[in-house]
């Protein structure tokens, strides 16, 4: 500790820092792993086709959703007065029809799951940890089936004789 | 673009008969384990021909200024697939990248921003450029890229009609670079997807007519870290050196395993 040649002797480029440093070629530092590496112990095809199922989903509820939205938002915020017309008669009103219903509730149920399942890739590209996955994955779909359930009960159940 | 740097640059030529060099700051992104536990950046000034590579630019500092720079490259001349590195934040082959390519001027005619490079991304740096490739060529592994056929060996080649040929023509020029896989949003959070370059060279057998293990080769890529991961970003594509349309090729992979024809 004493002695002066604490200093490194080293060519790197990697500039000395003050003091001795901790790593040399006997003691290297960790290397800077990337996430979730593939090894020949990663697990080899799992059977079954419901990534396909899934992508497939998303794209044929997409061309649906399109029509679906934009025809919603035009009907509740566009057309014949807009956002001021919006109130409990109008939705009372819309609702004792049952096209409307079967509409609202196709959107409610394709949206809901398109929205979960693209919120389920994204956690399957972001979260690192099996647990975190395991967790955020177990937080999305209780929240995409209560809110399923809860917007068909309330589509089903309306009565707008409601005070 | 390249118009007005081969103006700069033949104005420069034109002011003195040595000044074809222009001085470039290349910027490295360094880490050596055996020295420091982070990676860190670090600046080489040097003078070089702009018609010159970044592998050339790389060779220089090794030689003449730094001997512990250190980096994979072996035929220098596209082929092998050694030198991807991440140049100016776009993977690369050092050695097809030219230096007057990348490197742009001030209004004086010198080089106005350093070149940066780093090791490709989403592959465990071992030191300074180099990476770890075993996951990426576990995931190539794992696609059997390999012709697969049944019955007798023919007594003579096996035949194959030039359109049969042309089919798969665009994924057989793929060299193993890894650009592409680096360059993938999805492999750099989770390595665990095959990536684009291993579903490149399954492509190069599924869509061979000669090979009969087109249904396995669907089959391993149906899987959960398979095909289905591609969200279709298009960096695979721009990032590849070889110009395969990998993008393209992945979606073909995609289309058989819908249709299941291929
Ligand atoms: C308006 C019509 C819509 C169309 C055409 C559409 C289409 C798509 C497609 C094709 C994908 C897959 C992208 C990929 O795999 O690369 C996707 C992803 C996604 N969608 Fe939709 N979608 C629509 C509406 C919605 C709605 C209403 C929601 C919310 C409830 C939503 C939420 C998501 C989410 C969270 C993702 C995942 C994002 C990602 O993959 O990066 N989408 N959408
Ligand atoms: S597809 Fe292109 S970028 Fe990817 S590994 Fe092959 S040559 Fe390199
Ligand atoms: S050194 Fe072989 S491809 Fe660049």
């Amino acid at each position: 500790m004493s002695s002066n040649n604490a200093v490194t002797e080293t060519s790197s480029a990697i500039g000395v820092v003050e003091g001795e440093s901790l790593y040399d070629v006997d003691h290297p530092a960790p290397v800077i792993e990337a996430p979730r590496q593939r090894t020949n112990k990663t697990p080899k095809a799992t059977r079954g086709n419901f990534e396909m199922a899934a992508w497939l989903f998303m794209r044929l509820s997409g061309v649906v959703l399109v029509v679906l939205v934009i025809g919603h938002l035009l009907i509740q915020l566009v057309l014949d007065g807009g956002v001021s017309k919006i109130g409990f008669a109008f939705v009372a009103g819309r609702w004792a029809s049952p096209f409307w219903q079967v509409w609202d509730l196709l959107m409610l149920w394709l949206a809901m799951l398109h929205g979960a399942n693209g919120l389920r890739t994204i956690i399957n590209d972001y979260a690192e940890r099996a647990n975190t996955r395991l967790w955020l994955k177990g937080l999305l779909y209780t929240a995409t089936v209560f809110t399923i359930l809860l917007g068909s009960l309330v589509i089903f159940t309306f009565d707008p004789n409601i005070r | 673009m390249a118009t007005p740097t081969m103006d700069k640059l033949e104005a420069l030529e034109a002011d003195s008969a040595s000044s074809h060099l222009i001085a470039v700051t290349f910027r490295i992104r360094r880490f050596n384990p055996e020295v420091s536990a982070d990676a860190s950046w670090e600046d080489f000034r040097i003078d070089i021909d702009p018609k010159e590579r970044v592998l050339d630019a790389l060779h220089k500092i090794k030689w003449d200024v730094d001997g512990t720079l250190t980096f994979r490259r072996s035929c220098a001349h596209g082929i092998c697939g050694s030198d991807a590195m991440r140049i100016n934040g776009r993977n690369r082959l050092a050695c097809k990248t030219l230096i007057k390519d990348i490197v742009s001027f001030d209004k004086s005619g010198a080089v106005s921003k350093p070149v940066t490079i780093e090791a490709i991304k989403g592959l465990t740096v071992l030191k300074d450029l180099i990476v770890d490739m075993d996951p990426f060529f576990q995931a190539y592994r794992d696609v059997m890229p390999f012709l697969v056929t049944t019955g007798n060996e023919p007594t003579r080649e096996r035949l194959q009609s030039a359109e049969d040929r042309e089919r798969f023509d665009d994924t057989t020029k793929c060299i193993l670079c890894a650009a592409c896989t680096s360059s993938c949003p999805v492999f750099w959070n989770d390595g665990q997807y095959f990536g684009p370059a291993a579903i490149v060279n399954a492509h190069r057998f599924i869509f061979d007519s000669r090979d009969e293990a087109g249904e396995q080769r669907l089959e391993i890529l149906n899987d959960k870290d398979g095909v289905w991961r591609c969200r279709t970003t298009f960096n695979c594509t721009d990032a590849c050196p070889r110009g395969i349309e990998v993008t393209k090729a992945i979606q073909e992979v995609k289309r058989a395993l819908i249709t299941r024809r291929f």
